[in-house]
């Protein structure tokens, strides 16, 4: 089998395989031009009379459970990603995999990181045969360089929600870590010894697959309250000694940058969504937990409390930064799909206005609506982004995957999508004629910030309307694409061989990009 | 001569820096090797800038490795230059073109509220440093570049006069203390550097030594363009002497450094800074009576943004114009609070206004309410409302 076959021409001008891993895929269509339709979801139909009357689910350990849960070759394993850096699960099941002589398995993750990098051993001994969900670090390096055996596939959180409702996602197997979990499978990511936030993005997998199984670290009496996930969605329960390091889950980010240029960067944001009309009361918005983005929070808060602003929401990965916007009435919600950092923990757990969400109240492409949609303001980081206003998230301008995919695609449905970036990083620039590989189609970003100066998409008349009287040095990308030039020197195209590696899909399921593979 | 040497910082928290080692060998041609995080992007680039210079500098055998963070070209070109002039006695210089946006002059007058320290050799700092729209850039050589790598510095930061767009920023750099400082005139004068900084000056023969050297020079390279003085009065007996040198040809400003200054007195500085009040008030008198630019020391606390809100204050107060900083995260706090408060800009109109209004009715006495307003305070009201107009959080 081919990992990927029959290319074409997809309608953002990249060429896109047809045929993927085996199955029949559609090329993207253009932005709100294609709808999936086909609900082919199958899940197992389990009837109560089959679990513990007592609801005692709880097996002896991961293995057992795996066992019990039928695992064999070829099946597709999904984990979630609230650990991030610190989860310790995934490498658990392949290596039991391994341990077991099972081959060939799809491993689904929300997200992966560098902690799963054993996982790479277990992709050449052929445990795992391909990795579904997002790639970076040293999984994406493996995979841009071809070593991985089937195709690799790059959803966003919403698009990988998509997949298994679409039942283009099978999950036989999900394994969820929770902090805190009663004998029948009631379980969250508050309590317990090592919480880490909500577990929300699991719910779809605890629903859809054939087997849920949970692990923890902190066994409760039940009931365990809040039940994001429901034990009557539970077919095990293992408890373990631990199961995730919660401190691995900042990875450094979640401090406001001390560049000065990256607060010059953030510091712009903000006088650009004042200066644009978009801070007023009653206001959504989200930012997230990078440097960037929580020194741009910093900002928009002081202006808040200079004006008497207040909004009525704020996306997180929440950090303590948001949670003391909230505590002193700047916002009066907060929606968390990710926390960083125990005063976060807390908030969620304790403040009623805190409120953790799934995919799909935010993303969800299926949903009759969405939060992000609804959002004023969002602003995000890139790794590169072109004259077209084309963004890229997940490699760098050689080609390798480096970065996870996360929710970026669907952010970009907000109402002004900002990407907050610096003009170069290490005499790279990060305004290209052509991205190298295409995350977001440029029609959805609005406006480019970097130190430099401030690029509006020409599409947006009514933002360069808004802000032509501002004192921002707004300009024209190409003219700021010059001038990044002419400092760095125009840097050598990328060697990239013609065989793929991965896809990039958009959030409707079409194949948006190719990724290939990186030569030497 | 020895027949290897460096230049150049190089290590995991570098950036934007390169390490350039030179070995002369007696046959085999140029050896070039480039251990590089953007190698895949710029080696050729890299590759035949140091072939270029080397060729420049007659090296036809030697073995070259350069180890680069992402260095510009200029900076890899600085590198080269300064590790190669470790092993030849040269007069060359490898200069890359001067871009258009550095050849501009200032004007004597021009706005010193702020002037931004930048180590000479530390190249990072310098590439972004204009898009913080600092009055002033100063590419320090003195305190903040170690004596074994003044002779780099020196060639760096001429590079970087000629090649980093400073936005509008006034081009300054700091020498070393006479007679190093007469040294690295030669190779900064020739490019275009708008102000000279002289750091412990205590008489006015200095000045005069400076000012000749730089005369010297422009003659000899035929340069039209003038070149401002600022020296920095750092002990008692400079201050003593500082109308005398505030007076001298070309010094157009005149700033205290106030760490060296209480060194010499043998005292603490302290916050309140009661103990510099003499040498601050005096500093500000010698220079309005010669007509220049009275200048403030660096405010070094560089998380504290209101002491330095309060310390910029109290500089306005007595009569400063502007001081310096040592990061860019101060200009804005320090142009706003040089700047006119609003009491003040509604005062001047005020002022302004009943002058105008008197001139209309060709009064010849101006008054505002009970208060008659002579000549000076309507001087001091222009100046206000000018103030005013370039802001203080302009950028």
């Amino acid at each position: 089998m081919k990992k990927a076959d029959k290319f074409v021409m997809n309608a953002a001008g990249r060429i896109v395989p047809t045929i993927i891993n085996g199955k029949k895929v559609t090329p993207f269509m253009g932005v709100n031009k294609y709808r999936p339709t086909h609900k082919g979801i199958a899940t197992r139909i389990p009837t109560c009379i089959d679990y513990p009357k007592d609801g005692n689910k709880i097996v002896e350990s991961l293995k057992e459970a795996l066992i019990k849960s039928g695992l064999k070759d070829g099946m597709t394993i999904s984990t979630h990603h609230h650990y991030r850096n610190g989860d310790y699960v995934a490498n658990m099941i392949f290596d039991i995999a391994a341990e077991l002589g099972i081959k060939d398995l799809r491993w689904f993750p929300s997200a992966a990181f560098p902690c799963h990098a054993p996982i790479i051993e277990h992709l050449k001994s052929g445990v795992v045969h391909h990795i579904e969900g997002s790639l970076n670090g040293p999984l994406g390096d493996f995979c841009s360089h071809g070593k991985m055996k089937g195709l690799g596939y790059l959803r966003s959180h919403g698009g990988r929600y998509r997949a298994i409702a679409d039942g283009e996602i099978h999950i036989d197997i999900a394994v969820i870590a929770a902090s805190a979990a009663d004998m029948t499978g009631n379980a969250n990511g508050v309590l317990g010894k090592h919480p880490f936030g909500p577990v929300s993005f699991s719910r779809t997998d605890a629903k859809n697959a054939d087997r849920t199984i949970i692990v923890t670290d902190s066994l409760i009496d039940f009931p365990c309250y809040p039940w994001e996930i429901m034990g009557n969605d539970v077919d095990f329960v293992v408890a373990l000694d631990e199961i995730g390091d919660p401190q691995k889950i900042v990875s450094g980010t979640t401090r406001i940058t001390k560049s000065p240029d990256r607060l010059l960067i953030a510091e712009y944001c903000a006088k650009f969504v004042e200066a644009a009309g978009i801070l007023k009361d009653g206001m959504n918005f989200q930012a997230g937990a990078g440097g960037t983005s929580l020194a741009f929070v910093h900002f928009i808060k002081e202006m808040m409390l200079e004006k008497g602003i207040k909004a009525r929401s704020v996306v997180g990965g929440s950090t303590k930064f948001l949670v003391d916007m909230m505590e002193e009435g700047l916002t009066d919600y907060i929606f968390d799909g990710q926390t960083f950092g125990l005063e976060a923990i807390s908030s969620l757990r304790d403040n009623p206005n805190h409120i953790p969400i799934g995919i799909f109240e935010i993303y969800d492409f299926h949903a009759k609506g969405n939060i992000a949609r609804m959002l004023d303001v969002i602003v995000l980081g890139s790794t590169e982004v072109d004259v077209n206003f084309n963004a890229n998230c997940v490699s760098h301008s050689d080609g390798r995957m480096l970065h996870g995919i996360g929710g970026f695609q669907n952010c970009m449905l907000a109402k002004c999508t900002i990407l907050a970036v610096p003009s170069f990083r290490d005499r790279i620039p990060v305004i290209k004629d052509e991205v190298t590989t295409l995350v977001a189609p440029g029609e959805l970003v609005d406006v480019i910030i970097t130190e430099r100066g401030i690029a509006i998409n020409p599409r947006r008349k009514d933002l360069i309307e808004a802000t032509k009287n501002s004192s921002l040095p707004i300009r024209d990308i190409k003219d700021l694409k010059k001038e990044i030039d002419q400092i760095c020197g125009i840097p050598a195209k990328p060697k990239l061989s013609d065989e793929a590696v991965a896809v990039v899909e958009w959030i409707d399921g079409t194949i948006l990009d190719t990724i290939r593979k990186v030569k030497k | 001569m020895a027949k290897i040497s460096s230049a150049g910082n190089y290590g995991k928290e570098i950036r934007s820096d390169c390490k350039v080692t030179v070995e002369l060998t007696k046959s085999g041609g140029l050896k070039l090797e480039l251990v590089s995080k953007v190698k895949d992007y710029f080696e050729d680039q890299i590759i035949s800038l140091a072939k270029n210079e080397l060729k420049f500098f007659g090296i036809k055998n030697a073995k070259i490795l350069i180890e680069d963070r992402g260095a510009l070209d200029y900076i890899i070109a600085a590198r080269i230059e300064a590790a190669i002039k470790q092993l030849l006695e040269t007069k060359k210089e490898y200069l890359l073109p001067i871009i258009n946006d550095n050849t501009n002059q200032t004007m004597k007058k021009c706005h010193r509220r702020s002037r931004l320290y930048l180590p000479g050799n530390t190249p990072k700092l310098a590439i972004n440093a204009g898009i913080h729209k600092p009055d002033g850039i100063i590419l320090d050589l003195e305190d903040s570049v170690a004596p074994a790598k003044k002779k780099e510095a020196a060639i760096l930061v001429r590079n970087t006069l000629r090649s980093v767009n400073f936005y509008g920023a006034e081009r300054m750099v700091r020498i070393n203390q006479l007679p190093q400082g007469l040294i690295d005139l030669e190779n900064i004068v020739p490019h275009n550097v708008n102000l000279i900084l002289i750091p412990k000056c205590e008489t006015a023969e200095q000045i005069k030594e400076v000012n000749s050297k730089i005369a010297k020079i422009k003659k000899e390279k035929k340069l039209k363009y003038n070149i401002w003085l600022m020296p920095i009065i750092e002990s008692a007996l400079g201050v003593i002497n500082s109308y005398q040198i505030a007076c001298s040809e070309n010094v157009v400003a005149l700033a205290i450094g106030l760490e060296d200054y209480t060194a010499d007195l043998g005292i603490q500085r302290t916050t309140k800074g009661t103990e510099t009040f003499f040498a601050r008030s005096q500093i500000v008198n010698s220079a309005h009576a010669a007509k220049i630019q009275p200048i403030d020391s660096v405010f070094s606390d560089v998380s504290n943004m209101e002491a330095l809100k309060q310390n910029v204050l109290i500089s306005k107060s007595l009569g400063f114009a502007g001081m310096g900083c040592i990061h860019p995260r101060q200009i804005p706090i320090i142009h706003e609070n040089y700047a006119p408060n609003i009491n003040e800009i509604e005062k001047a109109q005020k002022i302004i206004n009943a002058y105008n209004e008197a001139k209309e009715k060709g009064l010849g006495v101006v008054s505002l309410g009970s208060k008659m307003i002579d000549a000076p305070v309507i001087k001091k009201a222009q100046q206000t409302l000018d103030m005013a107009k370039i802001g203080g959080n302009d950028r």
